[in-house]
């Protein structure tokens, strides 16, 4: 996916929106910067599918040795379906966060792309004056 | 003073680097109104010879097991401490180090440690187990937290057979959280299961269950796990260490999450603590558990090593999100109980078991050929067991008994209002065939002489009232 | 001196049929299992434990200790830990058979020494907290920080009020919040003021009549006194909420200051830290916990009182908040730490605090033309020291320096906490050592901070291993010996 296209949350989660019949769906992961920061990820914990998430609050964990960060959920609607392979392999998150290292799939529950997301500019200019 | 280095000279030099004329102007950030006034009552200091004399009288004033035949149970028992415990847990490496963050400076702390897991982990054919909380009590109300955070239901149910201090702790931990607590009556001794299968439903989060129990009454553990299971709720087993030198381990009966009291795994009685919390479970709650974990790995040049890990479950990283807020634990009490355990071996630990057990049976049938005494229950036992006093006086047997050099008990009147004629007996490794046998010759003259008295006191009073 | 037993494990030098103890035969009747217990209680095997003969075993333990640094042998400096000189006398005293061997349940007229000990244990630590009333039933400091805000509420229930939040600074151990959440309260997080310490504006902020306890180590984590202390104890009794204060630093103002007269109503002692009884890597410590007269009554359950010139435990008392264990705390250990009280007297306390205070101030001195020190006032037992200038001229680390020291023949500091410093070392040397040793600590600093960056991030080198590969530990824990070990 290319990082330019999507849309970002403040706490490093990205979100990308598509239509499949008709219907909502956002499928969202880390940002390469988060992934970054933490280092050495060791564990992840994601929501179950027909789980319903709420925007803003957590969904998910995400470890490495001495740190722990929880994944929000950007959208509210119903989890549809878990990147189970990058939960078994990390390494899929550093090496392809907008790719196949995805996390889950989330039916919206109102059809609209909520507001108050960042564009990539946005998000670059966010990371740029956040502490390295 | 003994525990400091520096000389008055030393003194005076160091506070010159930092600009300071006096040792009192390193406190001048403390508003005056905080400040100590005179010696606060305390006791005027001692040197250690006098400290010596006064520590000996003190010690003096008590009674400690090794003057009396203690038969008293109830969760602490009287065994014995091979020199070999004592010797090495008190080599000041591991006395005098802390928790091993560095993992460097403490492979010693650490290989200890994982090794402590994996022999409590096999002792209770469990998955894992964490490197030890306070006592069998606390860790008990973890494990009960522990599943109410697994499963997010809200309804606990405990045995009635727990040890009564044990459902008092949990009780408290959970007394500000919306969690139900139940409490199952017994039946000659053990949980009545009928109850459990009433009472476990989709909204329990666990079973807690104690075996042998408080009585020393081994419980129907396979049907209560099942019951357990059936209702999506977790099974946790509170269990005695020593026991399963014969009995079957909570692994091999269904528990999810089995905790005990380590105190017979070579800690001294010590009035009550430091004690052992055990904390076992099954790889599936790895993530939910409480306390520290080593771990085994290997360094940068491959040599195999050991470290603290899955640290992110704990308070000094996930502070209000942590599993739990346990920071210092039991550790040097973990590595008497690795050291015990390592020194008997299963075949030790297997005639150790099969000691008290015997002796216990023993015990428990020569007391109920005395006069007045009988077992109050039926159900088996394993080194402890419940006595009934058909006289009614139990305050005043146990401390006849106690006037004789035996400790007996404790009573349960104080817990179950309905045993109130009722006291414990355990029985260890360390009680002869002849110490038993005189507890119940002292039991069979007590009883005789109370016999005498009531006699006496009926004919008196059928006397007095012609 | 070289060993070549190395480092198997225990079930490496498993010899089926070896062990350390034997039993007497059985001197009752002989019985067999079956006759005495039904079948199907019984295990079929022989529990799977390692089987050693002692002097294998003795040699195992050996080794694994010398693998060790400890307290006896080296400077510890482990910030917030306190690793003080752990006076032998008291092993000897806490070991007699009329203290280590008695039963909890035994009767109270057989153990009037102990009670004795006891209750003067609690009447001394009330007076050093300036407090009312102690429970010495506290396992450990978190878990004295959950009884007192177990009473908290209970205090609050007993006057019909539901307050639901505690106050805890960004420079908290994490116990804190974590105690507050498994009281069943809520937590907000405090910021500290720019000068590292409290300030009563950003707390007034977090205040409402909602506030149920506002909780703060003093001296601070960053080894800074909380000057506001009594100001923010009146601000919060303001709101109806009471100040909890995290003893884990009193062993700087131990008998130089009275925590009661700052204005807070629950506090906890470390006995591990504070007075000096041992960590034994990793516990048991002890956490007793001190109240003002009106939370008395909601303390656990027993305590020791003294009547009628006889001490026994009283668990009638209808406020408690139960009990927090089983039996009656660490005893062991608060033997111990009796024996130091007694020991010192309140001018001793005094000399200790005073001398813990001087040795932090004079290494934060000599540290400093080494490393900066970010809050850099007066500190009181400990201070912060930072790595982050030399972290991003040389690409030196905390960590590289905590580890090289290990090199040196120093324990590391504690690193990366507080969280508010980057790249901290946080420094604690305590009372116990002495000015060369501090000297050679402090050499040792600015010995390290001109090394090769390449051999500090391999540091370090002569410890028996080095830099432990954690990711691997924490993707596929290894928790047991079994499968997969060698």
């Amino acid at each position: 996916m290319n990082p330019e296209s999507l849309r970002y949350t403040p706490t490093h989660e990205w979100v990308y929106f598509e239509e499949q019949n008709g219907q909502l769906i956002a499928t969202v992961g880390l940002t390469q910067f988060a992934v970054e920061s933490l280092t050495n990820l060791v564990f992840l914990e994601l929501p179950k599918v027909g789980q319903h998430v709420q925007a803003g609050k957590p969904m998910g964990v995400v470890e490495s040795i001495k740190a722990v960060s929880d994944i929000y959920s950007p959208v509210d609607g119903e989890v549809i379906e878990v990147n189970q392979p990058v939960v078994n392999e990390l390494d899929l998150l550093s090496r392809d966060p907008y790719g196949s290292g995805w996390l889950v799939k989330i039916r919206l529950a109102e059809n609209k792309e909520p507001e108050g997301l960042l564009d990539h500019k946005a998000y670059e200019a966010q990371c740029a004056s956040e502490p390295q | 003073m003994v525990f400091i280095n520096n000389t008055e000279a030393q003194i005076r030099e160091m506070l010159s680097a930092i600009g300071l004329k006096s040792i009192e102007d390193l406190f001048s950030e403390i508003p005056r109104e905080c400040r100590v006034e005179g010696d606060l009552g305390l006791p005027h200091p001692l040197s250690e010879l006098e400290l010596d004399r006064h520590m000996q009288r003190l010690a003096g004033l008590n009674r400690s097991a090794q003057e009396v035949s203690c038969f008293l149970g109830g969760g602490c028992y009287d065994h014995f401490i091979p020199a070999v415990v004592d010797a090495l847990a008190s080599r000041p490496e591991f006395v005098t180090a802390y928790t091993p963050y560095q993992p460097e400076a403490s492979q010693g702390t650490l290989q200890a440690m994982f090794e402590y897991q994996t022999l409590l982990a096999r002792l209770a054919a469990m998955d894992v187990s964490n490197a030890s909380m306070y006592d069998g009590a606390s860790a008990a109300a973890e494990a009960v937290l522990m599943s109410v955070e697994i499963t997010g239901r809200q309804k606990v149910v405990l045995a009635g057979t727990i040890h009564p201090e044990y459902r008092q702790v949990i009780g408290t931990y959970l007394q500000n959280y919306p969690a139900l607590l139940h409490v199952v009556d017994y039946r000659q001794g053990v949980c009545d299961v009928g109850e459990v299968a009433r009472i476990v439903d989709e909204k329990t989060a666990c079973l807690v269950v104690q075996h042998p129990n408080f009585f020393g009454c081994l419980e129907p553990v396979d049907r209560l796990g099942q019951l357990a299971k059936q209702a999506g709720a977790l099974f946790v087993a509170i269990f005695n260490p020593i026991s399963l030198g014969v009995l079957r381990p909570p692994g091999d009966y269904g528990a999810d999450i089995a905790v005990a009291e380590g105190q017979p795994l070579g800690i001294p009685m010590s009035f009550g603590g430091p004690f052992l919390g055990v904390l076992v479970c099954r790889q599936d709650y790895l993530r939910r558990m409480p306390g520290r974990l080593v771990g085994q790995t290997v360094d940068r040049n491959g040599r195999r090593c050991f470290v603290l890990t899955l640290q992110t479950r704990e308070q000094h990283i996930r502070r209000e999100k942590a599993t739990s807020n346990i920071c210092t634990n039991q550790g040097l009490m973990a590595l008497r109980a690795a050291i015990y355990l390592a020194a008997l071996g299963g075949a030790g630990l297997r005639r150790l078991a099969e000691l008290c057990l015997k002796k216990a049976h023993y015990a428990a049938r020569q007391l109920s050929t005395v006069p007045g005494l009988s077992l109050r229950f039926r159900a088996p036992f394993f080194h402890e067991f419940v006595l009934q006093d058909a006289y009614g006086k139990v305050a005043e047997r146990l401390t006849a008994l106690a006037g004789d050099g035996v400790f007996v008990g404790p009573a349960l009147g104080k817990w179950y209002p309905d045993l109130a004629d009722c006291f414990l007996v355990a029985v260890t490794e360390k009680r002869t065939k002849e110490e038993i046998d005189r507890l119940v010759d002292l039991c069979r003259k007590w009883g005789a002489q109370l016999g005498a008295k009531t006699e006496a006191r009926t004919k008196e009073a059928l006397a007095s009232s012609r | 001196m070289y060993e070549n037993y190395g480092t198997r494990t225990i079930f490496e030098l498993d010899k089926q049929g070896c062990s350390a103890v034997s039993w007497p035969a059985v001197d009752v009747p002989e019985q067999r299992l079956e006759e005495l217990l039904p079948e199907e209680y019984l295990r079929g095997d022989v529990p799977p434990l390692p089987e050693l003969a002692e002097p294998d075993l003795v040699r195992h333990y050996s080794i694994l200790a010398s693998r060790n640094m400890c307290v006896d042998s080296h400077f510890y400096p482990l910030g917030s830990c306190t690793m003080k000189y752990n006076p032998k006398r008291h092993e000897r005293w806490a070991a007699l058979p009329g203290f280590s061997d008695l039963h909890p349940y035994q009767p109270a007229d057989s153990l009037q020494g102990l009670l004795a000990l006891l209750y003067e244990l609690q009447q001394m630590l009330a007076a050093l907290a300036g407090l009312d009333a102690v429970s010495l039933h506290p396992a450990a400091g978190a878990q004295g920080e959950l009884t007192a805000l177990l009473i908290a509420t209970a205090y609050f229930r007993s006057r019909g009020e539901k307050r639901r939040f505690v106050l805890v600074p960004d420079v908290a151990h994490g116990t804190n919040p974590a105690s507050a959440k498994m009281a069943g309260l809520e937590v907000v997080q405090v910021r500290s003021s720019p000068e590292g310490i409290a300030d009563p504006e950003i707390v007034a902020q977090h205040l409402s009549p909602e506030t149920a306890v506002f909780m703060i180590t003093n001296p601070n984590t960053l080894g800074l006194f909380e000057r506001h202390i009594r100001r923010l104890c009146e601000m919060v009794h303001a709101v109806g909420a009471l100040v909890y204060l995290d003893g884990a630093n009193m062993n700087a103002i131990c008998g130089i200051a009275q925590p009661g007269k700052f204005g807070v109503d629950m506090m906890h002692f470390n006995t591990h830290k504070t007075f000096s009884t041992p960590h034994g890597g990793g516990g048991p410590g002890a956490g007793p916990v001190a109240v003002t007269a009106r939370l008395a009554p909601f303390l656990p359950v027993p305590v020791v009182v003294y009547e009628n010139g006889r001490y026994r435990l009283d668990d009638n008392r209808p406020q408690s908040i139960g009990r927090v264990r089983s039996f009656f705390g660490n005893v062991g250990v608060l033997i111990r730490t009796y024996c130091y009280l007694r020991t010192l007297g309140a001018e001793g306390l005094r000399r200790v605090a005073q001398h813990a205070v001087l040795n932090a101030n004079y290494l934060m001195y000599k540290v400093s033309q080494v490393l900066p020190i970010p809050y850099n006032r007066r500190c009181m037992h400990e201070f912060v020291a930072s790595a982050a200038k030399v972290k991003a001229e040389r690409n030196i680390s905390a960590m590289d320096i905590a580890k090289r020291l290990l090199d040196y023949g120093f324990h590391a500091p504690t690193v990366y906490f507080p969280l508010v410093v980057r790249e901290a070392l946080m420094i604690e040397p305590t009372e116990t050592e002495s000015r060369e040793t501090l000297d050679a600590f402090a050499a040792a600093l600015e010995a390290i901070i001109s090394e090769d960056p390449e051999l500090l991030h391999q540091a370090p080198h002569r410890m028996p291993i080095s830099r432990p590969d954690e990711v691997r530990a924490a993707r596929q824990p290894q928790l047991t010996w079994g499968e997969g070990s060698s």
